[in-house]
């Protein structure tokens, strides 16, 4: 196995545990754990096939994982936002009571 | 012989490294480094409490601690043979892997700071290109140790104490970041060694640091600000007010782990104002041009000490702010005008040399200051307290 | 492939696999720190200084402290009764399981057929400045708009609603 066979394995292993993870726990806030999981390992692919990729100079990789990050970072602080403002309604963060269109 | 003063802890790194064969001169002399690191700030920190306490008795007209030693010097080595006899009382409720990670991650994060601080001459650890980034990314990494502390603790003033001090190292690490990005915009590098190079010059005797010009004091003054409260230290001391949270995020903490608290919060203030140095007070460069004879690392370690005692003296001056104070302060006023540094620093850049870009920023600045301070005392952000009294 | 990786990716693995698993929110958030850190190592041994230096300072010291701060306001740390795995969990892990071996055996059998260098690439912090400010300062200012809005939105979300509350 080449150097970067073996962070893509890795990445595509984090990618499922965070996908198992959005999809089997209740709580709406291990949900978005599981996001942040999945887009860390995107993040991972991108800098390695910047690090072996035929022309790390251009930096595209590099740019996608710094920018991917900026992104996750929003995103997470709208997520738990959107979060804490359900449980303020419902008064619980678990995913299958929140079942009710009417606020 | 000045060359050999200035270098003498190189050459000596360099000398014991050479009894060794060539594969292991490598990390043997970052191992050397390591441990000049691990000693020397350690003992940094056992002077600096017999200088607060004995400072702080002198400002409280008292006398401090004189018993051990002479001068009571030797305090220190009582107070830790004292920390590491004491029983570790670890409470029953308490979440032990929890409980007994955060100390060490906080000491751990703290110490790796200090290897992207050049305190001398070619006396750098890891001289990293992002050696800032670095630096930052270690200290925001203690915020998780500070709410692992509250949190395991079980005890409500602990996870009182834990959500300030997280809250409190949030805000303020924004100015933090915020004032440092001026400096890096100047010299045009994230690499400490180079911005200390950077002030390494001098115009008749005078030198270049940076707090010798406008936004170079503005950034300094809002950098002081955001590293009192980045460490927990007074007048932002709320996550440890003793007289509402019994001690904060450390409560629950006894014996060599409370011990290794102090040290990490010491620690901490002792790299956050080595970084202060380095960015705005020309790290180990002399303060005039006829002093370079003295050793790099000598000013560089007086620096530090000044500021330490700067540090002492506010804590022994000021009251205590309350929480919503402290918000407000970070928010509306030290955020706003880091961000108007900013622009300053951009207008000073690309305004050329000359006496006309000294005037204007100078201006916008002060404008800044007496304008944002006058309608924050007008609605009463800052100012006077009113007490409101239960009827 | 060295010992250095395998050691960093087991704390990795391990870091994820146990904040899916633990019961407890809090020690679900800590054990998603360490997988942080983990990932921040891993771009350290692909030689990216730079993005290894903010995935720390932007995953443990500030989503990881959000998410600890939204694990306590809405009263998380508790362990619920009624178990933290939804009822179709199997369906869950069957999905994830399934991905993970599509993507594994993709890149098992084409990681081969990529042509890849070995040599260290000699990018420098100065380098990443200007291509920020260069080819890349479309997407820049994009990011910046971007997280204003979120910062804003956030806040709106967040607050509470005026009349209700008090």
């Amino acid at each position: 196995m080449t150097p970067l066979g073996g962070y893509l394995l890795v990445a595509a292993l984090m990618f499922a545990i965070g996908l198992a993870g959005a999809l089997v726990r209740r709580n709406a806030i291990m949900v978005l754990i599981g996001i942040e999981l999945m887009l860390n390992s995107a993040n991972l692919n991108f800098i390695a096939f910047w690090r072996y990729g035929t022309h790390p100079e251009a930096l595209t990789g590099m740019m996608f994982a710094i920018f991917s990050i900026a992104v996750a970072a929003a995103e997470a602080a709208v997520g738990l936002g959107l979060v804490i403002a359900i449980y303020r309604h419902t008064h619980t963060t678990e995913l299958d009571k929140i079942n009710r269109m009417k606020g | 012989m000045i060359d050999k003063a200035d270098q003498i802890f190189v050459l000596l790194q360099h000398w014991l490294v050479s009894f060794l064969p060539l594969a292991l001169q490598q990390p043997a002399a970052v191992l050397l480094g390591v441990i000049g690191i691990v000693c020397v700030f350690p003992a940094i920190f056992a002077l600096t409490t017999v200088f607060e306490r004995k400072g702080l008795g002198r400002i409280q007209n008292r006398l401090g601690p004189n018993r051990v030693g002479p001068f009571g010097f030797m305090q220190p080595i009582a107070d830790a043979i004292k920390s590491l006899t004491k029983e570790d009382v670890v409470p029953s409720t308490a979440n032990g892997p929890v409980h007994f990670l955060a100390p060490v991650g906080l000491v751990v994060a703290v110490f790796m700071g200090f290897a992207v601080l050049p305190v001398g001459r070619n006396m750098v650890l890891v001289d990293m290109d992002a050696g800032l980034l670095f630096f930052f990314a270690m200290g925001a990494s203690t915020e998780v140790s500070v709410f692992m502390a509250g949190w395991s603790s079980r005890n409500k003033y602990s996870l009182l104490g834990a959500m300030r001090a997280v809250a409190q190292m949030i805000s303020y690490e924004v100015v933090l970041l915020l004032s440092s990005v001026a400096v890096v915009m100047i010299t045009g590098s994230l690499s400490l060694t180079k911005i200390v190079e950077a002030q390494n010059q001098y115009t008749g005797i005078f030198p270049h640091w940076y707090i010798f010009t406008p936004w170079g004091l503005a950034g300094f003054v809002m950098y002081a600000i955001a590293a009192t409260a980045e460490t927990n230290r007074s007048p932002f001391d709320l996550p440890e007010g003793e007289s509402e949270l019994v001690a904060g995020y450390h409560t629950e903490y006894s014996g060599f782990k409370f011990a290794l608290f102090f040290l990490g919060e010491y620690l901490a203030m002792l790299s956050i104002s080595g970084l202060g140095t380095t960015l705005f007070l020309g790290g180990w460069s002399a303060p005039l041009s006829f002093l370079t004879f003295m050793p790099s690392w000598f000013w560089f370690f007086s620096k530090l000490m000044m500021s330490i005692f700067v540090f002492i003296w506010m804590r022994g001056t000021l009251p205590r702010l309350r929480q919503d104070q402290l918000m407000n302060f970070a928010w509306k006023f030290v955020l706003p005008f880091t961000l108007l540094d900013l622009f300053v620093t951009a207008l000073w850049r690309f305004m050329g040399e000359g006496l006309l870009r000294w005037i204007v920023c100078s201006a916008i600045l002060l404008a800044a200051y007496i304008i944002m301070g006058r309608v924050a005392m007008v609605r009463k952000h800052f100012g006077p307290r009113s007490y409101r009294y239960a009827e | 492939m060295t010992v250095v990786f395998y050691l960093i990716a087991a704390i990795t693995v391990a870091g994820g696999l146990a904040a899916v698993l633990l019961k407890n929110l809090v020690h679900c958030a800590l054990a998603v720190t360490i997988a942080f850190g983990g990932i921040a190592l891993l771009f350290l041994s692909l030689d990216a200084q730079f993005a290894g230096f903010v995935q720390i300072l932007v995953y443990i010291g500030a989503v990881a402290i959000l998410i600890v701060f939204a694990i306590l306001l809405t009263r998380g740390s508790d362990v619920p009764k009624d178990g933290v795995f939804s009822p179709t969990w199997l369906t869950g892990v069957a999905i994830a399981s399934a991905v993970f071996a599509v993507m594994g055996w993709a890149v098992i059998n084409s990681v081969n057929a990529i042509p890849q260098l070995a040599a260290v690439p000699h990018v420098t912090v100065h380098d990443i400045g200007v291509a920020l400010v260069g080819s890349y300062v479309l997407p820049l200012e994009i990011v910046a708009l971007l997280l204003t809005a979120a910062t804003v939105g956030a806040v709106i979300v967040a607050m509470h609603e005026k009349g209700g509350a008090e």
